[in-house]
């Protein structure tokens, strides 16, 4: 079915099942390659969106339930004009290794600063519990977010 | 994306090359010059395989190993900006395809720079002696009075004469020839006349630079081998047997009516599905019936894993490690220790599962890889499926992490025979239990070890021995058919190699031996715990095992660990790389338990541990809180002392260690393949759970040791080996309890409290 989707600020339409998980739409339709697929279920955040503002698994996010709901990926978060300052802080701290797993840190982090734009260390890691890195780059993840958090003090 | 093959000759064009020839026999200047057939072959003995220099003096270097993410890249562009005197702004380095680089081994036994790099290194000095001479005839100025600065070559004398490298050779070919050793893979070597610089004279070499790619990343501009579509692909997943072991009697196609454009492919024990759009590939990969044969119960029960290890009958061993009279020792000490640790099956778990794309026609095959050995996929894959190797491309593309033979090789193999029986691209992409049920293990191992002790506490007998599964049930790249699950599904027999590891440290004792045992893989064909290196392979296991076994000795004889290591290595490098460890954490001699561990709650520990590997050194304090009542251990802070010789990049280098004693926290405290009797339970990161960033150290100290003067030996693996025991000897100074069973899991640890 022909389902409305706005997507980084563009009003997009799909034809799926709207049972089809939203990173699917995403990625094979609208080539929106950002949300990773990592398990499926919703286990590692590598396919991490923001649903009116909230960071949201997309492999586990039914298509037909976000029509006409603002999603941003990481491509709407910031331009390579105006990055947005945690991927400043990414790139400065040098943080992804493999960088499959990036956009997951990246999108909870941006909602979560948001809202907490002063964390303190613990705040931080329990924002970001639940995520996966495989390659081991949770210390530069650590210091990129505190570092974005200092820099939009 | 449109996919079409690129020559050498191609790359040149594309990078904006005008292409022209120029043959001037009889002087050195033909070296700079094209022959009229054009690209010389991409064989090592070619200068032109390794360097070229862009019309506008850029530098573009054909590295035949891969970066995994750590930024070996960059190290390299270092090397060769160092030889050639070019910016670093100005190299770019190619990697991983199979038409632009010749096979330098892929990534393997963090060799990037310690092989990979000085192949690179010797071309790039050959090209710039080349370039001198060539500048000194053009110019008429003798090559003592020329100068070289950022590409551009000038007399010393006249400043009005110069020329860049661009003017002498930008868009052309080399035409030279280096010596070649004519081995391929890791060992592949190369020199040519020139001397490489000295270090003294180093300007990029040693320092920080930043990985380029990391920008792209963060920007969201990089495509992954996910990322990749290729004109008229389906989309494929497999369907693997709910019993390991088992093969496809039937497969009920009508299972798949109503999903749009699903059908079965099947070959042999090979089962996947295609459809045009994944989500019905996904969809389609669940709902396929099939009934599987015959019933079978492959496996030992979990817990029986490391009985079944000790009992089985062995199929092949070795002791490498023989030196005076162990067993006359032994029985003359005064006190013998005795003790076994154990160590679980563990997944790579790569952060997503495989992704391969491949295009098997009659005459000619492609293949998009996030293998980190592409070279190898090519050739296992031309077997495959028939494709004649010279007619096979293989290109990587970055993946989900690599850290070993993982999955992409499986997904590669997986791809092209499904292409081949179709007839279309493929695109191949795993699920989570693909991954981390199906993919190579790292082995289980049993290690007995035993020291005879003197009255005075001396140690006079040192027996380490380990019994467990070989390293290699498939081989570490993916060359063959044989060492994939497509190929063992499809009828080539699996020929496990025998291979194992000792200690590797310089603990002089007067009688020491070392050796192993191999047992056979608990199913032969077609396993999903058939092992295969995983980063540093046997590593973390046996330096677990014989690091801890120092620090028990250490305390049964009421000696600091520090100073007892330093009371037997001799070897001056060895002393300091334990002495800097040691002073950077503020390390003050005193035996085990900790006295002010604390009596609340949370008790606190120090641990230490030294190892050596291939040349690299490490030695480590990890300071460990222990939470009473529900078994928590945090590896709170990690000091790490690291000499791999001569430093290229210690920016690049640090984030390595930090990735590797991160990554190998979590295989210490966390990781185990779970099974039962018939399959993998181990699916997904609930039954499989790595390290959360609530465990993440606070902080991890870093000591680089840079020796310029002694050839760098690599630092992708050597501190993942170096964790386990520095954690448990933590754990024992914290608690006074020696866990010997990895994962070291909050379970494990309260069980362990509840008992003391």
């Amino acid at each position: 079915m022909k389902l409305s989707l706005v997507v980084d600020g563009k009003a997009q339409s799909v034809d799926a099942d709207p049972a089809m998980p939203l990173l699917y739409a995403l990625r094979d339709d609208l080539g929106l390659n950002n949300p990773k697929f990592g398990c499926g279920r919703a286990q590692c955040g590598a396919c991490t969106v923001h649903v009116d503002g909230i960071a949201t698994r997309s492999c586990v996010t039914p298509v037909g339930t976000v029509a006409g709901k603002r999603i941003t990926t990481l491509s709407g978060l910031g331009t390579a004009e105006k990055p947005h300052v945690l991927q400043t802080a990414f790139i400065e701290e040098q943080v992804p290794q493999c960088g499959y797993c990036l956009n997951g840190w990246v999108m909870t982090a941006a909602a979560f600063l948001r809202e907490n734009p002063q964390p303190t260390d613990a705040q931080i890691r329990t924002a970001l519990a639940g995520l996966k890195c495989r390659c081991g780059t949770h210390m530069a993840i650590l210091r990129a977010v505190k570092r974005a958090a200092t820099m939009s003090a | 994306m449109h996919y079409s093959p690129i020559s050498r000759r191609d790359f040149l064009k594309a990078a904006g090359a005008l292409v022209v020839t120029i043959s001037v026999p009889g002087t050195v200047a033909s070296a700079l010059s094209q022959s009229t057939d054009g690209k010389p072959p991409l064989t090592p003995d070619e200068l032109d395989s390794w360097i070229a220099v862009l019309p506008n003096g850029n530098v573009t270097a054909f590295f035949g190993k891969m970066d995994m993410g750590q930024g070996v890249d960059v190290a390299i562009a270092q090397m060769v900006a160092e030889e050639l005197d070019v910016a670093f702004e100005r190299v770019d380095v190619v990697m991983g395809d199979t038409a632009l680089t010749c096979n330098q081994g892929g990534a393997s036994g963090s060799t990037g720079i310690q092989f990979g790099g000085i192949a690179l290194r010797n071309a790039a000095a050959e090209a710039r002696r080349l370039l001198l001479e060539g500048a000194s005839q053009r110019l008429s100025v003798p090559t003592e009075q020329l100068a070289i600065e950022n590409g551009v070559i000038r007399s010393t004398t006249d400043a009005s004469r110069t020329i860049s490298y661009g003017e002498l050779v930008g868009g052309k070919y080399f035409n030279a020839k280096l010596d070649w050793n004519k081995r391929y893979g890791n060992p592949l070597a190369v020199h040519g006349k020139a001397q490489p610089k000295r270090p003294a004279e180093y300007k990029v070499v040693g320092k920080t630079f930043p990985q380029k790619i990391i920008t792209e990343k963060v920007m969201g501009r990089l495509q992954y081998i996910t990322d990749v579509k290729v004109d008229g692909m389906v989309h494929a997943r497999v369907v693997r047997p709910p019993t390991a072991g088992c093969g496809p009697v039937s497969v009920d196609e009508s299972s798949l009516k109503g999903i749009p454009g699903a059908r079965v492919v099947k070959e042999k024990e090979f089962v996947a599905v295609i459809a045009d759009r994944e989500w019905d590939a996904v969809r389609a990969a669940e709902a396929l019936k099939v009934t599987w044969a015959p019933p079978c119960t492959p496996f030992p029960a979990m817990e029986k894993l490391h009985d079944h290890i000790r009992q089985a009958k062995g199929i092949g061993s070795e002791t490498p490690i023989k030196k005076g009279d162990v067993d006359a020792a032994l029985k003359s000490a005064e006190r013998v220790i005795e003790v076994e640790y154990e160590w679980p099956l563990q997944s790579h778990a790569s952060m997503g599962p495989a992704c391969a794309i491949a295009d098997i026609r009659a005459d000619s095959g492609m293949l998009l890889t996030g293998s980190q050995k592409p070279h190898y996929g090519r050739n296992g894959c031309s077997k495959l499926t028939g494709v004649p190797l010279d007619k096979m491309h293989a290109k990587w593309i970055p993946g989900p992490g690599s850290y070993g033979r993982n999955d992409a090789g499986d997904a590669a193999h997986d791809a092209a025979l499904i292409s081949k029986l179709v007839g279309r691209p493929v695109r191949l992409q795993y699920m989570r239990a693909d991954a981390t049920a199906w993919d190579p293990k790292g082995p289980a191992v049993v290690y007995r070890a035993r020291a005879g002790l003197d009255a005075q506490g001396n140690v006079v007998a040192y027996d380490f021995f380990a019994k467990g599964f070989s390293r290699q049930d498939v081989i570490q790249t993916e060359n063959d058919p044989k060492d994939t699950l497509a190929g063992q599904m499809t009828g080539y027999a699996p020929k496990p190699e025998i291979i194992f590891q000792t200690p590797a440290e310089k603990y002089e004792f007067a009688n020491k031996r070392c050796g192993w045992e191999c047992v056979a893989p608990l199913l032969a064909r077609a396993s999903p715990l058939r092992t295969a290196h995983f980063r540093d392979p046997l590593g973390a296991e046996t330096h677990f095992a014989s690091e801890s076994f120092i620090d028990e000795i250490a305390n049964a004889v009421g000696s600091d660990p520090v100073e007892f290591r330093l009371k037997y290595l001799k070897d001056p490098r060895h002393i300091a790389i334990v002495k800097a460890a040691a002073d950077k954490a503020a390390w003050s001699a005193r035996p085990y338990p900790n006295p002010n561990r604390g009596k609340g709650d949370v008790m606190t520990g120090r641990g230490f541990s030294y190892t050596e590997r291939n040349g690299t050194l490490v030695a480590m304090v990890c300071e460990v809180e222990v939470d009473r009542r529900n078994g928590r251990v945090w590896a709170k802070k990690f000091t790490v002392a690291h000499d791999c010789g001569q430093i290229i990049n210690p920016g690049g280098l640090r984030i390595t260690i930090e990735g590797n004693v991160v990554q190998a926290t979590s295989r210490t405290l966390f990781e185990e393949v779970q099974f039962d009797t018939n399959q993998v339970k181990s699916v997904d990161w609930a039954s499989y759970p790595i390290l959360d960033i609530a465990d993440a150290p606070e902080a991890i100290d870093i000591v680089l040791i840079n020796r310029p003067e002694i050839a760098p030996s690599g630092g992708g693996e050597p501190s993942t080996r170096t964790v386990p025991a520095s954690i448990a000897n933590a754990i024992f100074d914290a608690t006074g309890i020696r866990l010997r069973k990895v994962p070291l899991t909050p379970q494990r640890m309260k069980a362990a409290l509840d008992k003391a």
